[in-house]
């Protein structure tokens, strides 16, 4: 069983980084709410808010993560300019996708909001665990700062989740390969 | 149980507004690098990611220029939240419209 390098690259980047953070927003999502019903009259112990707050700080951390992968490892090999004459496009995606109008557009609407929206979340992640660590409980009774906050998530969870679908489907249309082979498991 | 001093707003609204101001400068770059070739050229700092590169880092760029102006000015400051969530929800939308392909090709009169 082998894997080639950059498979396994854009698999750290989807199911690692993106993955992972996407399954974390229920819990951020129930963390402020929590935090900011309760407000000051909820006794949270020390620990367990340190705990939320390096819930928050992971969740930023994942989403950065994610999008430095994507743009800067990931992207150049998706875009790589195919040599004059290649007819075998398997190693150039966007060449492949463009190639046929019945899949160009996985790029030109897929790959072309994905690789722009997809950054909102880190900002907004890491604006949220500040505002979080900052005020905490507080939040109670800050109304209007703890629903910017809230939608300002809810605005990170539906990039992420534009950017995870697409980046699905146009790994599964064209997906980046090459680099070395990478043998996982062999059979005796 | 002894009420903890309410801290001011200031320092969480200037997080908030620079946020948006963040994404919102991201979809104005991401489009301007689409409709001009010379902007484009411009953004391509790394030519492996072409402007992706530029248009990401000059969004972050502007993120947290924005972000260290705003707290040192709202530092101490309660500042008038509604206003500044209307102005940040207002980029918010129209950042995100501007990294959606089919808006910013409309915008371009494509």
């Amino acid at each position: 069983m082998e894997i080639s390098f950059r498979d396994l690259i854009t698999v750290l980047h989807g199911m690692g980084f993106g993955a992972l953070f996407m399954l974390a927003f229920s819990g951020a999502i129930g963390v402020i709410y929590a935090t900011a019903v309760a407000g000051t009259e909820w006794a949270v112990p020390q620990r367990t808010n340190t705990m939320f707050r390096l819930y928050l700080i992971s969740m930023a951390a994942l989403a950065w993560l994610a999008v430095l992968s994507g743009a800067f490892v990931i992207y150049p090999w998706y875009r790589a300019v195919a040599p004059v004459g290649t007819t075998d496009l398997a190693l150039y995606p966007q060449r492949l996708l463009l190639s046929s109008p019945l899949t160009a557009g996985w790029h030109e609407l897929g790959m072309e909001w994905k690789e722009h929206i997809v950054w909102f979340s880190p900002i907004a992640m890491t604006m949220v665990a500040y505002v979080f660590i900052k005020y905490g409980p507080q939040l109670a009774l800050h109304r209007d700062m703890r629903n910017a906050v809230l939608g300002f998530t809810a605005v990170a969870f539906f990039a992420t989740a534009v950017a995870g679908g697409f980046g699905a489907f146009l790994n599964k249309y064209a997906p980046v390969r090459g680099g070395n082979e990478i043998v996982l498991y062999v059979r005796h | 149980m002894r009420d903890p001093i309410r801290l001011p707003n200031g320092p969480g609204a200037a997080a908030i507004l620079a946020a948006a101001i963040g994404c919102f400068a991201l979809g104005i770059f991401a489009v301007a690098a689409d409709a001009f070739a010379a902007i484009e050229r411009a953004f391509t700092i790394w030519p492996p990611s072409g402007s992706l590169s530029g248009v990401t880092l000059a969004a972050i760029g502007t993120w947290l220029v924005a972000w260290f102006v705003l707290s040192k000015r709202w530092a101490s400051r309660d500042v008038s939240l509604t206003r500044i969530n209307v102005a940040a929800f207002a980029m918010l939308i129209v950042g995100l419209l501007l990294t959606f392909p089919p808006f910013a090709d409309l915008l371009q009169g494509r």
